[in-house]
């Protein structure tokens, strides 16, 4: 068995603590921003009792979804066997940890009493799937805790194997459980189908790759790991399949409440008349998010290009926000259908679409999980050796030959 | 050599209505809480509205009159607690001011405050009865 | 034991006038009130019944909750808890234009119980759909789920709550059916200053007593859930829309 080897990066160059001392810049202002909100009351922030999850519900969600993704090369190597893979697999677990914290704290600073988690850690109710995601999610830090050590202690490696399948099948329940936060909602036209559940498990694996790429392009450029180009093109054509399987899944959900009559109102605003929704919906989501990506990365010329490839994945993260900005919060801007053939007017903004504007604590609260995920990965790789030593085309490891 | 004076002054505790506490003090200052974590969960998830452990009932018998309130500086609860650094949730969403009727039967005790420190036989009594009878 | 003259006319006048009077108590509508060590049981079952065609231009129902309740306006609407409101409907083919007023709806299958996650949002046995604010940790998951849109989030600090509906920043807050009234055997503010001062539309009871008002006028004529495609049985009940 080819031996593979690992390194820590050095971590002491100008560059690494300018990137450590902006990610900690952000990581602050993100907890004052959580401390500026939950002092004074959410009526500080843009969301309402119409719009009742805003911009850090975007980022927590897109974060999570990215997580479970993140462990997709992992899972490839330990549950397919696919030899090239392993090496990767060390920062595909890394990557999966830390993106979960990053959205769990945003979460969780975002509660309108945060002091209480310990209640939401002791209190259950086992009909609600926010309850049994709390148990998936803090269950998939520990798995992946697990398996990483398994993997770093060399007695262990054996186990690897059947803990990377565990930790597969419960990425799979954990992303169908948070597709189904939305999916299990009766109430609001945009959510309620079965849909959503396959959906963000594709989300997760196009948002998951495309953070899994940069990151190994970037570490590997910081770091000086060489980074063949057989094993970038694999990820590539993955990252392409995934955005393609997004599309499909979109494409599902709209053509089918396109052809229900109770539906077509929200389509229709969601579509066409939603202003800034329709706008990032079809310039962020499909075009950014979709058709780009999907022209680099498999046109024969661009995607050969590693700058080209990076652009691509990040477009695809940018195109990831937009679409979960339009579902989350144009999802709650749509009014509720309580009296389908009437015009309905209230003081509670009944019958009308809701008005949402991104504010500066929500964002900076959103930002901030994003930084603490990749504070963790920047302090982990200089701590323990994640990185392969080296991914280039000839070696052994990545060939994959014993 | 005299003894430090205490940089946190001791709580007030003035007490204002009644000879005693619907529990025994010592059983008090020890477990208030869970009387009223018990009576909570009565109250609100099966609407059992006994008096004897309502916190309406704590507030109205100990509310300092001047300020018809168990909150501020001299308040009953909260001189206590400030003192020994428990944070109170209670009154972020409860009202802190006794009913108007029950101020007017207040008034402030004749003798000091502090800790009037019962007979040990009356402690005793006291603890074992609280301990049969406690849920 | 002999039993005077005097004594058996005063029975007799005793008994027939509580015969006449035991019909007027029926139909005033008393809610018995519960002894307070006795538990709200599933027996009973507390609803309202709400004639959109009484319901005129007042909305005093709305101000007699949030006078009740202690809900309090900030100049905010967006953000202000609201309880209960007045909607007005227009048909969009004829043109009919009625208001109505809607708060929780007290269902029996609540998707706002199901969802939350510590258990706070529940139902209490005789119906009233309520949240415990002392385990809610503000996640508003309840407020996505709900199809009626009637939960609040408090969005800043409170003060000046009612001693008997505590309400505080962060927690998520809705109609009650006043549960403080009820158990004392009262009936909810809005349906009492609707009565008094309003178009007299509301009507409040137990629904699972045959002999009440509110049975008797539901099983007499046609009434209506909100969304009664969504199977939720709702203690609300509307005529008229």
């Amino acid at each position: 068995m080819t031996h593979i080897h690992y390194r820590e990066i050095e971590g002491r160059s100008l560059g690494y603590y300018v990137l450590l001392a902006l990610l900690g810049a952000l990581v602050l202002a993100g907890l004052a921003a959580a401390w500026y909100m939950e002092h004074n009351g959410h009526w500080v922030t843009g969301m309402s009792n119409q719009i009742v999850w805003g911009t850090p519900h975007v980022f927590a969600v897109f974060l999570i979804v990215a997580a479970s993704g993140a462990l997709n090369a992992a899972s490839i190597a330990s549950v397919f066997g696919r030899a090239m893979y392993k090496p990767l697999a060390r920062l595909s677990g890394l990557l999966a940890v830390a993106l979960l914290a990053g959205g769990l704290a945003v979460l969780v600073l975002d509660l309108g009493r945060p002091d209480r988690l310990i209640v939401a850690m002791t209190y259950y109710n086992f009909k609600s799937i926010f309850a049994w995601n709390i148990f998936l999610y803090t269950g998939f830090l520990a798995l992946v805790a697990v398996y990483l050590w398994m993997m770093f202690e060399r007695r262990m490696n054996d186990y690897a194997g059947p803990i990377g399948l565990a930790a597969f099948i419960w990425r799979l329940v954990l992303t169908t459980g948070t597709g189904s936060i939305f999916g299990f909602l009766v109430a609001r036209q945009a959510y309620d189908t079965a849909v959503l559940a396959p959906l963000f498990i594709a989300m997760s694996l196009s948002f998951g790759t495309a953070i899994f790429i940069l990151v190994l392009l970037a570490a590997g450029r910081g770091a000086g790991v060489a980074l063949g180009d057989e094993i970038l093109r694999r990820l590539k054509n993955l990252q392409g399949i995934f955005v393609a399987s997004v599309l499909y899944f979109v494409a599902v959900y709209h053509l089918t409440n396109l052809y229900i009559a109770e539906h077509h109102g929200v389509e229709r605003f969601l579509l066409l008349e939603g202003g800034v929704y329709t706008t990032t919906f079809w310039i962020g989501q499909i075009v950014i998010g979709g058709v780009l990506p999907l022209l680099i990365f498999f046109h024969p010329a661009l995607g050969r290009s590693r700058a080209l490839i990076a652009l691509g994945c990040a477009l695809v993260l940018l195109g990831g926000l937009a679409q979960i900005y339009v579902f989350i919060i144009g999802g709650q801007a749509y009014p509720l259908l309580m009296f389908p053939d009437k015009e309905v007017s209230s003081s509670f903004f009944d019958g009308a679409i809701a008005d949402y504007a991104p504010s500066l604590p929500e964002v900076a609260l959103g930002v901030g999980g994003v930084a603490i995920a990749l504070t963790i990965v920047a302090l982990a790789l200089k701590v323990l050796p994640f990185l392969p030593a080296s991914l280039a085309d000839g070696d052994k490891a990545v060939s994959g030959e014993q | 050599m005299a003894k430090k004076p205490a940089r946190v002054p001791l709580p007030t505790m003035q007490t204002y209505k009644g000879d005693q506490c619907v529990e025994p003090t010592e059983e008090m200052r020890r477990n208030h809480m869970n009387y009223i974590l018990h009576q909570r969960d009565e109250t609100v998830h099966k609407g059992i509205r006994t008096v004897k452990h309502s916190l309406k009932n704590c507030i109205d018998c100990h509310a300092d009159p001047k300020t018809g309130s168990v909150l501020g500086k001299d308040g009953f609860c909260e001189s206590c607690h400030s003192y020994a650094a428990v944070r109170i949730d209670c009154f972020g969403c409860h009202s802190d001011k006794a009913a108007p009727e029950a101020m007017r039967a207040a008034s402030p005790r004749s003798e000091g405050t502090q800790r009037r420190a019962l007979p040990r036989r009356a402690i005793e009594r006291a603890t074992r009865t609280a301990r049969s009878e406690a849920p | 034991m002999t039993i005077s003259r005097r004594e058996v006319l005063g029975l007799g006048a005793a008994a027939v006038g509580a015969t006449l009077l035991a019909p007027g108590l029926r139909l005033i509508e008393l809610a018995r009130a519960r002894s307070p060590e006795e538990a709200a049981t599933s027996l009973k079952r507390w609803g309202l019944l709400i004639d959109a065609s009484q319901c005129g231009d007042c909305d005093v129902c709305v101000t007699a909750c949030h006078e009740e309740n202690g809900v309090v306006g900030h100049g905010r609407p967006a953000t202000d808890a609201q309880w209960i409101r007045k909607v007005t409907l227009k048909d969009k083919q004829t043109g009919y234009v009625q208001t109505l007023p809607l708060m929780c709806q007290h269902c029996e299958e609540p998707p706002c119980v199901d969802v939350c996650p510590t258990g706070a949002s529940f139902k209490r046995a005789d119906g009233i759909v309520l949240v415990d604010k002392h385990i809610c940790i503000g996640c508003r998951y309840c407020m996505m789920a709900c199809p009626y849109k009637a939960r609040s989030f408090v969005h800043e600090d409170t003060t000046g709550q009612k001693p008997h509906a505590p309400r505080g920043k962060g927690t998520v807050e809705s109609c009650t059916l006043c549960v403080h009234r009820v158990d004392a055997g009262k009936i909810p503010a809005c349906v009492e200053a609707c009565n008094k001062d309003g178009g007299k539309a509301m009507l409040f009871g137990d629904l699972k007593d045959p002999e009440s008002e509110i049975a008797q006028r539901l099983a007499r004529a046609p009434s209506t859930q909100i969304r009664p495609d969504l199977n939720l049985n709702t203690g609300v009940r509307y005529r008229n829309i």
